[in-house]
């Protein structure tokens, strides 16, 4: 099972993937939207492509509580299966 | 297998919640091969997606208001197979001005219009070289021979889908395609979500419909796709066949 730092690297990769973003800008506090500025669409790829490679079901209900990458690391490390 | 054999174009997969994917699926698992579409930013989100299918199908690019995409379907589709037997069209699309009826302008009615009524016909039109006799073509409505509490323009532009639905028919019926659509009672996928005042609909349908309704389940739709799209309704065209629970069928 990945630990915060892999998954926080991990999601950084798929970040920069969908955005071209820096993955060193990917950090903890950040928030996707008003620092990141990943609209929607987005952010729906990276939901769909850190379910895959974290093998955890990410719920459109909880997406909109994922504010912050950090939201979305501890969601993902506390359902990982 | 229902489906042995069946090539298909199953359009509108974006999420595993979209009616498209749990038709890909029992389209797959009744012995179909099946091709999806998929357009411009949302290709990335279908193709992870699509790889949770029970075999990963290809994917061509469709916008299905694009000619140029229209125009290139047919080789599109042969990259993969040699002909088509069936379609799916579950496409649907409106601004979110259109869900506004007194205030909406008309380049927004505009646009569902042509994104989720008029495209059934610019899809099946572009489709036709690779069908012959026995095909069939199904899209997906939500009963708009009513005004509902929500739902506006894009009622309106369901109206329209249904209309060209029943135009289809005549005019494919002499090749002897088949065109028929599904009225689903709602579901909760991206497209719903995003139509304001979708809960309302959610919470009534259940204690209305005799069979009652479970929102999470596009199971009951995608079967009923999937039974149009096989050899099991040869003599129905412009067809409107309700699953819904049987919400439409009582008064109160
Ligand atoms: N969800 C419901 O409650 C419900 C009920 C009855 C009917 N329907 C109908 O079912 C169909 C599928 O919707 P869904 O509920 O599965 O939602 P969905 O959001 O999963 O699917 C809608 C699809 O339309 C596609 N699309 C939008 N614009 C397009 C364009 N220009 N070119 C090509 N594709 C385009 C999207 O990419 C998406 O895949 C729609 O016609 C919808 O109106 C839905």
């Amino acid at each position: 099972m990945a630990d915060q730092q892999e998954i926080l690297s991990g999601l950084a990769e798929i970040v920069n993937e969908e955005t071209g973003l820096d993955p060193a800008e990917v950090q903890m506090d950040k928030s996707f939207t008003d620092d990141l500025d990943i609209d929607s669409l987005s952010m729906m790829t990276i939901v769909v492509n850190a379910e895959e490679k974290f093998g955890v079901r990410i719920p459109d209900d909880e997406v909109k509580n994922l504010t912050t990458v950090g939201d979305a690391v501890t969601f993902i490390q506390n359902n990982q299966g | 297998m229902l489906l042995e054999g069946k090539k298909l174009l199953v359009t509108g997969v974006l999420m595993d919640s979209s009616i498209a994917f749990h038709v890909a699926k029992i389209a797959q698992e009744q012995g179909a091969e099946v091709v999806l579409t998929s357009f411009g930013r949302t290709m990335k989100i279908t193709s992870a997606i699509a790889r949770r299918l029970p075999q990963t199908p290809p994917i061509i690019e469709l916008d299905v208001t694009s000619p140029d995409d229209l125009a290139a379907l047919p080789d599109r589709v042969r990259e993969h197979v040699p002909h088509l037997d069936g379609v799916l069209h579950s496409i649907g699309f409106a601004p979110p001005g259109a869900f506004n009826f007194m205030e909406a302008g008309w380049e927004d009615v505009a646009t569902a219009v042509h994104v989720s009524a008029y495209s059934l016909a610019a899809l099946a039109k572009a489709a036709l070289p690779l069908m012959s006799a026995g095909g069939s073509v199904v899209g997906l409505t939500f009963d708009a021979r009513f005004a509902w509490p929500v739902y506006d323009w894009m009622g309106v532009a369901k109206a329209a889908f249904e209309s060209t639905n029943r135009y289809l028919a005549r005019d494919l019926g002499p090749k002897g395609i088949r065109c028929n659509i599904v009225a689903a009672g709602p579901i909760r996928t991206t497209a719903a979500k995003s139509i304001p005042g979708f809960e309302r609909f959610e919470q009534e349908w259940g204690t209305r419909a005799p069979l009652g309704w479970d929102v999470g389940d596009a199971l009951p739709t995608a079967r009923a796709c999937a039974a149009l799209l096989s050899d099991w309704f040869p003599a129905t065209t412009g067809e409107m066949v309700h699953v819904d629970g049987g919400f439409h069928a009582m008064g109160v």
